[in-house]
């Protein structure tokens, strides 16, 4: 057996097996800021939605080496299949002809952009100043039965384990749909024309 | 090579995040506000299942299930709210959005 596969199998045996390299950790998180970036610069709305996808795909990603596979799986599906094709009708209905010639920015754009920068310098030293809070391995979930653990968590299913209490976020759950169908509510009552 | 840490994922989300609120601040075409919104929404998500990493439990991969249903409901009613307003104004500026102005 050649030495890479040797550590990379020693890798796995010690308990810390990685999902993948942090190439790809790299790689996604590269991919997410730079078509982050041409969400809020592209001129197009369509292309702004269609740079935000390739976000959303991304992160999705993210998920899958942080051992989330639900929470991979409610982002491509929620997200990039069910809100972007929302934001793209919303899109095709207003008139992208006439803003697509106008102004990107506007006027207060070079105050925002500091404050924003303020922000993330912020956010940076915040954490570089309180790293010694994060451990440098993480500690690795259970992954085999996220998805049933999950589900038990949210509406108390039937879980092997018995790691968690069964529907503790039942009544959150709940609440949750109650808000969606406010929403579906308010959307229709306020896209119709006439009540 | 560095391993990955929760820090990593941190920057990348503190990353989004700034993203979005510029975004949100200098962006005129509402739908690319929302479209920001949704990306500041997705890096609080990913700081939430970077710490349910760290921590060693689901409490936070469940949370952000909540906050991406949070993320539906807002995106229906904002983009609701524009075309009720494009019906009224033709216009889907924010700077022109200034019917409550008095």
């Amino acid at each position: 057996m050649s030495p890479a596969i040797n550590s990379a199998v020693s890798t796995i045996n010690s308990g810390m097996a990685p999902v993948a390299t942090p190439w790809f950790f790299y790689a996604l998180a590269g991919l997410a800021v730079a078509s982050g970036v041409a969400v809020i610069t592209r001129r197009n709305a369509v292309h702004a939605a269609l740079a935000l996808i390739v976000t959303l795909l991304s992160v999705a990603g993210l998920y899958l080496m942080l051992y989330a596979p639900f929470v991979a799986g409610v982002q491509i599906i929620v997200y990039a299949g069910g809100i972007m094709v929302l934001f793209l009708f919303v899109i095709m209905l207003v008139n992208i002809e006439r803003s697509s010639k106008e102004r990107r920015f506007n006027r207060m754009w070079p105050v925002a952009l500091a404050a924003s920068c303020a922000l993330m310098a912020l956010f940076v030293s915040a954490f570089v100043k309180g790293r010694a809070l994060f451990p440098d391995r993480m500690i690795s979930l259970p992954e085999s039965s996220n998805t049933q653990q999950i589900a038990a968590m949210l509406y108390g299913e039937v879980s092997k384990t018995g790691q968690y209490r069964m529907g503790q976020y039942t009544f959150a759950f709940e609440i949750a749909s109650l808000l969606l169908l406010v929403a579906i509510l308010g959307a229709v009552i306020m896209t119709k024309k006439k009540i | 090579m560095v391993p990955i840490t929760t820090f990593h994922y941190l920057v990348v989300a503190a990353a989004l995040f700034v993203l979005g609120v510029i975004g949100v601040l200098t962006r005129r075409n509402v739908v690319i506000v929302l479209m920001s919104i949704e990306l500041i929404l997705n890096a609080v998500n990913l700081n939430l299942v970077a710490f349910s990493r760290m921590w060693g439990n689901l409490h936070g991969q469940v949370f952000s299930i909540f906050v991406t249903v949070d993320a539906a409901a807002e995106a229906a009613v904002g983009l609701g709210i524009l075309i009720a307003f494009f019906r009224n104004k033709e216009t889907i500026n924010v700077d022109e959005i200034d019917l409550l102005k008095w």
